[in-house]
């Protein structure tokens, strides 16, 4: 066997085999009725893969609409805060519409126009998902409903009215505790009600395959600029990389363009809630076990009837019972290190971000930022970390102003 | 021991008749009631029962179903108390068919070969796992085939020609045909467009063929059942049993509603 051969044979890079599986995890998990669906979708996702044409259009907008690429900024304040690892951020917070979503919802956008679809349905959760859809089909004028959790729309009111101004139509979920999880149910079952015109955008890099890989696809351009931005600044490939995990797209995003570059460690950093002892967290890897959901097998939130429990965080993104497929099998590979902070961890991040480098941070990389604040000052001063600011805090204000007892 | 999906259908096909198929959620909405709706289930003209296996996150069932979900396991039901309640019903009926009908995350929970050997021993037929399709269902068809368990797959309006083949491949006991492209209990079935699919598939096995979603009434039974072997009825029955709880209706009412059923076939 050349070398060649041997180093592809050992690659993370692989996955998902033909029938969606990342070892164990991932899968096709839905109803018969949608089943020829999900296999249509593959296969023009498979095609456009291969077409250059489609990866020219997506390539502009990125550049003209999105303003890709997004910068890779050295934290100098931050830095200088922790006294150690070098920090660097991802400034992927100054997208068009705020985060990292878009990324994915561009690239779906598009392959839901050449496969001839006449209307988009999207689950949200923080909003932001629900905002970049929007955003895109105002773009393409394809008219699009949004499924979103009565919770959500409560402590989220900015993105439900950035959605409105957009022209979405949204509908409230009240089912379950009101969150992510029901409007991805409701979302489901809109499109098993509309198989023939609709395309569903999933949020996150999770679900029945091939969206896992797909958002992964379409979200590598971040860890794809980093790559680059990195060995022109610093002539070497980044030591850490940081994200924060609910579903997981903005940390395989990043991650996965570096997962067979045996120096570079990686941290996924999950939504702790209240604490893990607590009951009410997001960690569906700290605190959950395999199990069936939403298309795909993966680390899930559940008891030991094989009910999903709720899952809780401050942060609305990160407010999942479950997380991708292939962080489980990343996480069981050893690859990836999984780590997680609490709702007042993330609170405190968010605010020293602000003050110290002038960046207002959304509340979910506030909790990825939170564990650079607990490693960082303890590696060496070379150490090239980069955190992935995935997202911008203006829209979650208000939840922080509560928390601090702050009318406004 | 004999087949009790296989006898039942072949009953029903020498009595030239359609069978009736009743679905209720275990535990709905109580233990107890939910016993005693499913203990009278066959003397109230039920051939065949699909007793639902509780799930918080229903996504193939519309409004109806996903409440009744909510109710059982707001009292308590889970899948060790689901088998429990066939084993009772089985007590006192050996031969009414009873298949289980749910979502693979519970059964996953409980260990798929521990699952198909107690589901067996309390006496269920068959399975019908709506989010396992026969590209996922290989661990639990295995264990199930195993223990003498049909796999009862779904056929739905979006499977083509080059899917039939695949779902046929590996089902046993009947074919459950999903009437129209939804979640349980929202639009009507229709007789005239069902028929030219369901003679499609036909020429390609020999299973009876049961519809479902979108069965509401006698009437609506009554139609589809010159197209099929047996019609399932769920939505509307567990309508009913959610009535029970808001003290709008009772157990009798439940029971009047499946014997105008089983009247209309």
């Amino acid at each position: 066997m050349t070398e060649q051969a041997h180093k592809i044979k050992n690659s993370y890079r692989l996955g998902p085999n033909e029938q969606g599986h990342f070892g164990i995890y991932g899968g096709r998990y839905v109803s018969e009725t949608l089943m020829p669906l999900i296999l249509e979708l593959e296969k023009a996702y498979n095609d456009m893969k291969d077409n250059p044409s489609f990866w020219s259009e997506f390539y502009t907008l990125a550049r003209d609409y999105i303003g890709r690429p997004s910068p890779l900024y050295f934290a100098q304040a931050m830095t200088k805060h922790c006294n150690g690892a070098k920090i660097y951020f991802k400034r992927d917070e100054l997208n068009h519409t705020g985060a990292h979503k878009i990324n994915n919802c561009l690239g779906q956008i598009l392959l839901a126009k050449r496969m001839g679809k006449t209307r988009i349905i999207a689950e949200t959760g923080a909003g932001q998902h629900g905002v970049a859809t929007a955003t895109v089909c105002a773009l393409f004028d394809i008219p699009c409903t949004i499924f979103m959790g009565q919770t959500d729309i409560e402590r989220q009111k900015p993105n439900v009215f950035r959605m409105k101004l957009l022209g979405a139509e949204i509908r409230a979920v009240t089912a379950g505790a009101g969150t992510l999880k029901d409007a991805m149910n409701e979302a489901l079952r809109d499109w098993v009600s509309h198989v023939d015109d609709t395309f569903y955008i999933i949020g996150t890099a999770a679900g029945p395959h091939p969206y896992p890989a797909m958002v992964r696809e379409f979200q590598s351009v971040i860890g794809n600029e980093v790559r680059e931005q990195m060995t022109e600044r610093e002539g070497k490939l980044p030591d850490t990389l940081v994200a924060c995990i609910g579903g997981g797209s903005n940390a395989i995003g990043l991650f996965h363009p570096f997962l067979d570059d045996p120096d570079t460690a990686m941290i996924g950093v999950e939504a702790a809630g209240h604490g893990l002892d607590s009951g009410q967290h997001a960690a569906s890897i700290a605190g959950g076990s395999p199990g069936v959901l939403h298309g795909n097998r993966t680390y899930l939130l559940q008891d030991d009837d094989g009910q999903i429990t709720e899952a809780h965080s401050i942060s609305a993104g990160l407010d999942y019972p479950g997380i991708g497929p292939e962080h489980s099998w990343l996480k069981d590979q050893g690859r990836v290190d999984y780590a997680s902070i609490t709702d007042d961890e993330a609170l405190d991040a968010f605010q020293i971000c602000s003050k110290v480098e002038g960046i207002i941070p959304a509340l979910e990389p506030a909790h990825a930022l939170a564990h650079v604040l607990k490693i960082a000052p303890d590696l060496p001063k070379d150490h090239l970390l980069v955190m992935n600011m995935c997202g911008r805090g203006d829209k979650d204000i208000f939840t922080v102003a509560e928390k601090l007892g702050i009318e406004l | 021991m004999t087949n009790r999906i296989a006898q039942r259908f072949a009953d029903l096909k020498a009595q030239n008749r359609t069978g009736l198929i009743t679905f209720i959620t275990a535990g709905d909405p109580d233990r107890e009631t939910s016993q005693g709706i499913l203990n009278d289930l066959p003397k109230n003209g039920a051939d065949l029962i699909e007793l639902g296996m509780a799930f918080s996150d229903p996504m193939a069932d519309g409004l109806a179903i996903q409440l009744a979900s909510q109710r059982a396991l707001k009292s308590g039901a889970a899948m060790k108390q689901t088998l429990e309640m066939v084993k009772s019903f089985r007590a006192n009926d050996t031969k009414t068919p009873l298949v289980l009908m749910g979502y693979y995350n519970p059964i996953h929970a409980y260990g798929t070969t521990r699952f198909a050997i107690d589901a067996a021993q309390a006496g269920v037929d068959g399975l019908i796992i709506v989010d396992l399709p026969p590209e996922e269902d290989q661990e639990l068809s295995d264990p199930a085939h195993d223990a003498g368990l049909d796999i009862i797959r779904l056929i739905t309006p979006t499977t083509n020609a080059e899917r039939l083949t695949k779902v046929l491949d590996g089902a046993s006991g009947f074919l459950y045909y999903v009437a129209i492209t939804g979640v349980t209990g929202t639009a009507s079935a229709n007789a005239g467009q069902l028929r030219p699919r369901l003679d499609r598939i036909r020429k390609q096995t020999n299973l009876p063929i049961a519809i479902g979603f979108g069965i509401k009434s006698p009437q609506g039974a009554a139609t589809l059942s010159k197209v099929s072997d047996a019609v399932v009825v769920g939505s509307s029955i567990v309508n009913t049993i959610g009535d029970i709880q808001n003290g709008s209706k009772t157990t009798q009412d439940v029971a009047i509603q499946v014997r105008d059923l089983a009247a209309a076939l």
